[in-house]
């Protein structure tokens, strides 16, 4: 029997906003413990919430992103559980009114788009962290992070491998990184994501039983996580075991999921309206007024820099993947008229050597203005584009311009006819024989001439000439 | 002259002409409260020092001249669950004993900022639950009437306080009765504002949909001086409502000619105490000699209010009492194996008998299962009782009842019965669950001389005239005069 898995995601993302989301405590990431803390973010006696207008601005702004209904009306509420990192023992969240429901966003695997629903968002307080000593039997609790503001996205069930699972948290984090509401790094938490799976047989339109798994810190640990359940629920399956409805947790280092809960010991939250905060009303004008903040969005900028760059769907999608990416080749576009060459090189070269470093794109010593006036230097014929990949290796080693590295190492082409002449009919003379083979209709021995060529000026000969001229003095 | 026995208006004159300095008159309140709080049980904590050098420093700045607040100088006691800066707050609860306030709530503030002199803190039933102030893990406040009898709660400490003269002015919380209840039977003047009028933020919450803080004092103009200081929009807490403050002040002396009193026909309980029954209707009549005129009315669902109140209370006192749990102050329990072992001791050990049963109860309410049958229905009622009153508003300008069935009734008497506990608060528990305000102000004493509140329940947010009512009963009446004698 074929399977087929049902995926569903809950992604966490962190807002930055200057201050928490019910005070005005900091929400700076590593300050050193319980210092950005004040009385109502610790859960003192008498304190009250006062809702952040930015957190809820922001929440509007991504809803729309994501294709969302916005609710004129909702509310907050209390989900009751206990635990050392939840200061007030309840966390205010949203049940029953999100902010945003029925949205969507499209993805792209195998060269097919897919629509994927999007259930819900809502806003939520962050908890604290724990911090666990080796030495001592204790455990301590860092305050810092407890409210700062959190919009939870749900999925729909609409997922139907770990690659689109994968695909979806891409094309989410790409729209969430357009809106600048968060730094989006799943390292420092603030992004997180856990999954709901099942499986069921082929054509069979009801759910399976479902696993939550928890505890991924990359996309490619939801990738792994997601092909290691599905195949753990198959294995079971198959050999006549049944699903346990459960929280299981990914260890990245065994690449396995555990068991950590099972539904028997699953709490009961106990929602209930929270009645410290009033009930969030929107206007239309409210919500158009948020509508008017949203910035051009990846898809829409693809399909632009497909128009207005002649570069390939492929392409466009890979630089506008990354906001800072699509900002970076916009900008070279200012400076240098070959799109594609830019498009080429940033992805071939620039990329590469991004990702050799494991740095992004902000931290590249070779800026927009230093990546083009090397490209147009290429364009002028100053240098060959095979030298521009050692002086390119150059710049982002030293942060050097071209043009310096270029006169200091003496790599400027010789596009002179008269400088390379002479070394053509050096190179013919002391190859004979290669020239009566290249003449006997040897292709091969045209492009060693050519080689020689190279060689002889340490490539800095301009190709395209001592194509032409070797053609012309062998005849 | 015992400066301890007047009033704040009285000692206002007798300041601002410099003949008696705010020293002096703290050095009073503090004598009063060394000789005879041993029988009351009022004072969880007095901060002698600290009050006497506050009311110091507003001498030396009347001396120059300088311009000084409403309450320049006149001492104020707070319920022990109101947050002052460096001070302890406990809400008379084991758990929260050595716990020190780490900021100050906004009606201290006010109050700090009216330049009055914070003298201490006053006994209550435990995070204000309860109707007897027997709850406290301080012991019961005495009533100053009798000390055999029960002073009222929550914010018993508060009443007893000001009914013998141990402090000028007080403030009290009210979730479902918890000032007009012990004022009443006290024989003091206690208002409930409208819910939003005074900020909650750093009240240490009970039930957070019902809670109000307001004040309690021996005159229905301190009442009004008192609620002018403390009332206001506040940033900091959501619920607070962007409505001017009237001068209270000014509006108490109008008159009450033509004002409709409602007179609740589903108030009149069988079985209710024929001296507070006899009381309400002869105040009643006295409104009707000052050219107000009564108005039967209809509140319906008077009888479900106790069910629903027992409900959402509870429901939000299981969430709100929850952070008192050990891990970041109060009273953390030792020995324990293990996370859930920690709270389960500290809990235990910590909260008393009626929190237990509270917590419990609103931790059912909520449950998986039983939210729909409880805690939906039962602010669907409350929507009912709220329109009740509503409609009933569209006749009358303002509504009149007992504030309790019964005079004080003796420390023991129904600690051990909760259901037959919680009827104490009958007539003041609708108002909370609708969010209107009333003020309890005497109106007789019993038989047995214990004192007889009435109370008179207002529009939202028309605290004025339910103080002019008041004030007139207060004037054509000499109950307010009448004081227990003590020592």
């Amino acid at each position: 029997m074929e399977f087929e898995p049902v995926i569903g995601l809950e992604v966490h993302v962190q807002l930055k906003t200057k201050s928490k989301l019910f005070c005005s405590c900091a929400t700076d990431f590593g300050a050193s413990p319980n210092t950005q803390v004040c009385p109502v973010c610790l859960g003192h006696p008498g304190v009250l919430p006062v809702m952040n207008k930015k957190a809820l601005d922001y929440a509007v702004l991504c809803g729309l992103a994501l294709n969302c209904s916005i609710s004129k009306f909702s509310k907050f509420d209390r989900k009751n559980y206990f635990y050392p990192d939840l200061p007030k023992n309840y966390q205010v969240s949203q049940f029953d009114k999100p902010f945003c429901y029925d949205g969507y966003i499209m993805i792209h695997v195998d060269g097919k788009e897919k629509r994927i629903g999007v259930t819900r968002a809502h806003l939520e307080e962050d908890a604290g962290k724990l911090v666990h000593s080796d030495t001592t039997a204790s455990s301590g609790v860092d305050f810092n992070r407890t409210g700062i503001p959190l919009l939870e996205i749900v999925s729909e069930p609409d997922l139907r491998s770990p690659e689109e699972a994968y695909a979806y948290l891409v094309a989410l984090k790409s729209i969430v990184e357009y809106l600048d509401i968060s730094d989006c790094n799943m390292e420092e938490g603030s992004l997180r994501c856990d999954a709901n799976v099942s499986i069921r047989p082929k054509g069979q339109k009801e759910f399976g039983v479902k696993t939550e798994i928890k505890n991924m810190n990359s996309f490619r640990g939801v990738l792994k996580a997601l092909t290691y359940e599905i195949e753990r629920q198959t294995e079971e399956v198959i050999c006549g075991g049944k699903i346990v409805q459960e929280t299981r947790l990914w260890d990245a280092d065994k690449n396995m999921t555990f068991s950590m809960r099972s539904k028997e010991e699953a709490h009961d939250y106990r929602y209930f309206p929270e009645p410290d905060l009033v009930p969030v009303v929107l206007t239309d004008a409210d919500i158009d007024e948020v509508r008017t903040k949203l910035p051009e969005l990846p898809a829409a900028r693809m399909e632009r820099f497909v128009d207005a760059y002649g570069i390939s769907d492929y392409d466009a999608e890979v630089l506008t993947g990354d906001k800072a990416l699509a900002e970076y080749y916009e900008e070279c576009t200012k400076l240098c008229k070959d799109y594609k060459m830019i498009s080429n090189w940033i992805q071939s070269e620039l990329l590469r050597e991004m990702n050799d470093r494991k740095i992004s794109i902000k931290e590249s010593v070779v800026d927009p203005k230093k990546l083009t006036d090397m490209l147009n230097l290429i364009q002028n014929g100053t240098i060959s584009g095979k030298i521009a990949k050692k002086v390119f290796a150059e710049m982002f080693e030293t942060g050097e311009e071209a043009n310096v590295i270029i006169k200091e190492k003496g790599l400027v082409q010789i596009s002179n006819p008269d400088e390379l002449q002479n070394i053509i009919q050096g190179v013919i003379e002391a190859n004979p024989q290669i020239v009566e083979d290249y003449k006997g209709g040897k292709e091969k021995s045209f492009m060693f001439l050519v080689g020689q060529v190279m060689k002889a000026t340490r490539g800095k000969a301009n190709p395209q000439l001592v194509h032409q001229m070797l053609k012309e003095a062998i005849g | 002259m015992d400066l301890f026995a007047l009033t704040a208006c009285e000692l206002r004159k007798l300041l601002d002409s410099k003949e008696i300095s705010s020293r002096q008159l703290v050095e009073s309140v503090l004598k009063r409260i060394e000789s005879v709080d041993d029988k009351i049980n009022a004072y969880v904590y007095v901060d002698k020092e600290e009050a006497l050098k506050q009311a110091e420093a507003i001498d030396a700045r009347r001396a120059n001249g300088e311009p000084l607040g409403l309450l320049a100088g006149i001492p104020v006691a707070l319920k022990d669950n109101l947050l002052y800066y460096r001070r302890p707050v406990t809400c008379a609860s084991n758990i929260l004993k050595g716990y020190y306030s780490s900021y100050t709530g906004t009606a201290v503030e006010k109050l700090m900022k009216a330049d009055a002199v914070i003298i201490g803190s006053l006994n209550m039933d435990e995070f204000a639950m309860g109707s007897s102030c027997e709850t406290s893990c301080y012991g019961p406040s005495r009533n100053p009437w009798n000390q055999d009898c029960i002073t009222g709660g929550s914010s018993g400490g508060s009443a007893a306080a000001v009914a013998a003269d141990e402090t000028i002015l007080a403030l009290g919380s009210d979730t479902g009765g918890s000032i007009r209840q012990p004022s009443a039977l006290c024989g003091v003047v206690g208002m409930k504002p409208t819910y939003g009028r005074v900020s909650r933020y750093g009240l240490v919450a009970f039930a957070s949909s019902l809670d109000q803080i307001g004040p309690i004092t021996k005159s229905v103009s301190d009442n009004a001086l008192l609620l002018q200081v403390i009332s206001g929009y506040d940033h900091r807490d959501s619920t607070s409502i962007k409505q001017d403050v009237p001068d209270y002040m000014s509006e108490l002396k109008k008159t009450i000619k033509g004002l409709k009193i409602g007179i609740p026909k589903e108030y009149a309980l069988d079985g209710m105490d024929a001296d507070v029954e006899k009381a309400t209707k002869q105040a009643i009549e006295i409104f009707k000699e000052l050219g107000a005129e009564p108005v039967e009315i209809s509140l319906p669902h008077t009888e479900y209010a106790i069910a629903t109140y027992y409900i959402i209370a509870t429901a939000e006192a299981s969430a709100n009492l929850a952070r008192f749990d050990g891990v970041r102050y109060g009273n953390r329990a030792k020995d324990a194996d293990n996370l859930i072992d920690l709270y389960c001791k500290t809990k235990s050990n910590g909260f008393g008998a009626e929190v237990k049963r509270r917590i419990l109860l609103g931790t059912y309410v909520l449950s998986s299962g039983y939210y729909d049958a409880y805690y939906k229905k039962a602010q669907k009622v409350r929507t009912l009782i709220r329109q009740d009153f509503s409609k009933a508003f569209e006749k009358v300008d303002c509504i009149v009842t007992p504030t309790s069935p019964t005079p004080a009734f003796k420390i023991g008497e129904k600690i051990n019965d909760p259901l037959t506990m919680y009827l104490s608060d009958i007539f003041t528990i609708s108002l909370n669950l609708a969010g209107l305000p009333g003020i309890a102000v005497p109106c007789g004493l019993s038989s047995d001389s214990l004192p007889i509140g009435l109370q008179i329940i207002g529009r939202p947010f028309d605290e004025s005239t339910i103080l002019r009512a008041a004030y007139s009963f207060e004037q054509q009446t000499a109950f307010h005069s009448q004081k227990p004698t003590l020592v």
